[in-house]
């Protein structure tokens, strides 16, 4: 058993290298697995004459290394969001996207779009899901305590309310294309994503994955409730809001990105779990990989099914998400 | 005298819960903490270990103990609850693995082999060796509540705090839980334990102290505490004391209910 637990992270890895170039390969225009390493060296500098021509490196360098590099990490902030909510609020249903913080960052991200501040969008979408959670956590209180049922139902109002405000916005403002490009955002979607995107994503990541990880222990604590935690010599406030205030940024900044893409950080994490337990010093980094690898398939799979029209991907993690939600509900009955 | 508490008061929202609550709890000696539901027991322990705002002082071998960092008093200072239940799928060594938070670096990836010996002693001493492999959501109550006190054991604590431990126990893991307390108290722990049952109190305990309406009311050796006068004002029943013939701890009989207007409360 300890075999599979210490190969378990580097087979992940080499899993997550294998599927990001496969995934480079896949698509309307036939790329080889070479070709692909030869692009990536010759801007790496390693190849001054490359040996592809102008257009496949344009279509492997501009269009699918950004996307699949987009889709990696915006699948290891949602998965690494929904595996530290479910422990600090003891929530077994808790994701970023049940709780409400991802129509609350996407109303904020449209907010700032139409009052011209495009550039802060990103800043839009972290406050817009910083809000949405603040909000849920106060009504799950006003309900009389945040049980897991309590906080999704808060959750699902808030997205209601967030979702209606932001259609609002759009219809009132988008004009033809833009209308159905927008709408296809919010679905989920990771269309049209390029460097700035995916440099966005992992620069949310640099500074939040640090703050999670170092905080695995501290995680595990919390598994009998704020009083264990609080006896083992945890600063359960501070700790909950530094936590919460990561995850809220890692969803606004995947929601600036990609959209409200649904139930990656409840699938991901309740699979992972299943497979190496509940301790977070190895459920997280398996979550964060498992979370990349499985992005990166619903996004591939969502860009090539109907080729030459392109499924929202959040279709596609709701697809698979919305029976996962009900098989926890199921599991964890006795508590919700 | 190791626990010196003086003048403790706690308030919820304004409520006084605990007023100028004072006792000492002798050192490598277990002190039972008794009284009737609503006395403020288990706020009493939650202050002890820090998480109230209080006013007052609470002092442990020397240590202020409120104004100590978390961390520090996690190293002198474990809790069992009365009942802590979870979700997660940790097996029962992880659990007793958490006892070792408090001294571990946020870096370090696994427990090292001086925490694993701690750990396996824990285990041992608790008689779960045996199932440590298994889930702890897989356990019986009485179960889960040797876990939990293995898990505060593996925090080496000088003072360790227990919330009516036994009370979702059979009397069979009542006597085993109260008899490893017994073992730990006599190389050198001391032990603060709530009781609901008066006659295990009497039996195990080397000290009593009691709690009525949020304040102290008496302190001492069982068979000076435990009066028939204690029993009819802070628990309103009409009691006997009858020693017992085996070891001359009291035995409580209980008589009656006393009807309400007849039973006043000491304050």
């Amino acid at each position: 058993m300890t075999i599979t637990h210490r190969l378990s992270l580097p087979a992940l890895t080499v899993l997550l290298v294998v599927s990001a170039i496969a995934a480079v390969t896949f698509g309307p225009a036939d790329i080889t697995p070479g070709e692909v390493w030869s692009v990536i060296a010759h801007h790496l500098g390693l190849f001054p004459e490359s040996p592809v021509s102008r257009l496949r490196d344009a279509i492997v360098w501009e269009l699918r290394l950004p996307r699949v590099l987009t889709a990696l990490g915006v699948g290891a902030g949602l998965a690494v969001s929904g595996a530290v909510m479910q422990a600090l609020t003891r929530n077994p249903l808790a994701d970023p996207y049940l709780l409400g913080l991802s129509s609350g960052a996407a109303l904020g991200a449209v907010l700032f779009l139409l009052l011209g501040f495009t550039l802060l969008m990103p800043l839009g979408a972290f406050l817009g899901s910083l809000g949405a959670l603040a909000l849920a956590l106060l009504i799950a209180q006003l309900l009389g305590g945040a049980t897991p049922s309590r906080a999704i139902l808060a959750g699902i109002s808030i997205a209601a309310l967030a979702s209606a405000a932001t259609s609002f916005l759009i219809f009132w403002s988008a004009t033809g294309d833009s209308y159905r490009d927008i709408l296809s955002w919010l679905m989920g979607s990771l269309s049209g994503s390029i460097w700035s995107d995916a440099a966005m994503v992992y620069l949310a990541l640099v500074v939040c994955l640090p703050i999670i990880l170092v905080s695995s222990r501290a995680l595990d604590a919390f598994a009998f409730g704020d009083t264990a935690a609080a006896s083992l010599g945890i600063d359960v406030p501070r700790l909950r809001w530094t936590l919460l205030g990561a995850t809220a940024l890692l969803t606004g900044i995947m929601v600036a990105i990609g959209g409200a893409i649904g139930f990656v950080g409840l699938v991901v994490p309740h699979a992972v779990r299943l497979a190496v337990g509940s301790a977070h010093r190895k459920l997280l980094p398996h979550a964060m990989l498992a979370g990349a690898i499985f992005m990166l398939w619903t996004d591939t799979a969502a860009r090539t099914l109907f080729d030459p029209r392109e499924l929202p991907v959040g279709i596609i993690t709701a697809l698979i998400g919305a029976p996962v939600f009900l098989a926890v509900l199921l599991r964890y009955r006795r508590i919700t | 005298m190791t626990l010196s508490v003086t003048g403790l008061s706690v308030a919820k929202s304004g409520t006084p819960i605990l007023t100028d609550v004072s006792f000492s709890a002798p050192a490598g000696r277990i002190t039972g903490l008794i009284g009737p539901n609503g006395a403020g027991k288990s706020t009493l322990l939650a202050a002890l270990l820090g998480l109230l705002q209080t006013e007052g002082s609470v002092r442990f071998e020397g240590h202020d103990l409120p104004n100590l960092r978390r961390r520090d008093r996690a190293q002198l200072l474990a809790f069992v609850e009365q009942s802590a239940a979870t979700e997660e799928r940790l097996s029962v060594r992880d659990v007793v693995a958490l006892g070792r938070i408090p001294f571990e670096a946020a870096w370090q990836s696994e427990p090292s082999p001086n925490d694993q010996a701690i750990i396996a002693q824990a285990l041992a001493d608790t008689g779960t060796t045996g199932f440590s492999a298994r889930r702890f959501t897989t356990l019986s109550g009485g179960e889960q509540q040797r876990v939990h006190v293995a898990r505060a054991l593996a925090q080496q604590p000088r003072l360790l705090l227990l919330d009516e431990p036994t009370s979702h126990l059979d009397i069979r893991s009542q006597l085993q839980l109260l008899t490893l307390l017994r073992q730990k108290a006599e190389a050198g722990m001391s032990i603060f334990v709530a009781l609901h049952d008066l006659n295990l109190a009497a039996r195990f305990c080397d000290h009593l102290v009691v709690l009525a309406n949020g304040r102290t009311t008496a302190e001492g050796a069982p068979t000076d505490v435990l009066t028939p006068e204690l029993l009819r004002t802070v628990y309103g029943v009409a009691a006997r004391l009858v020693p017992d013939s085996a070891n001359g701890h009291p035995l409580i009989v209980l008589d009656e209910a006393i009807a309400e207007d007849h039973w006043q409360l000491t304050d």
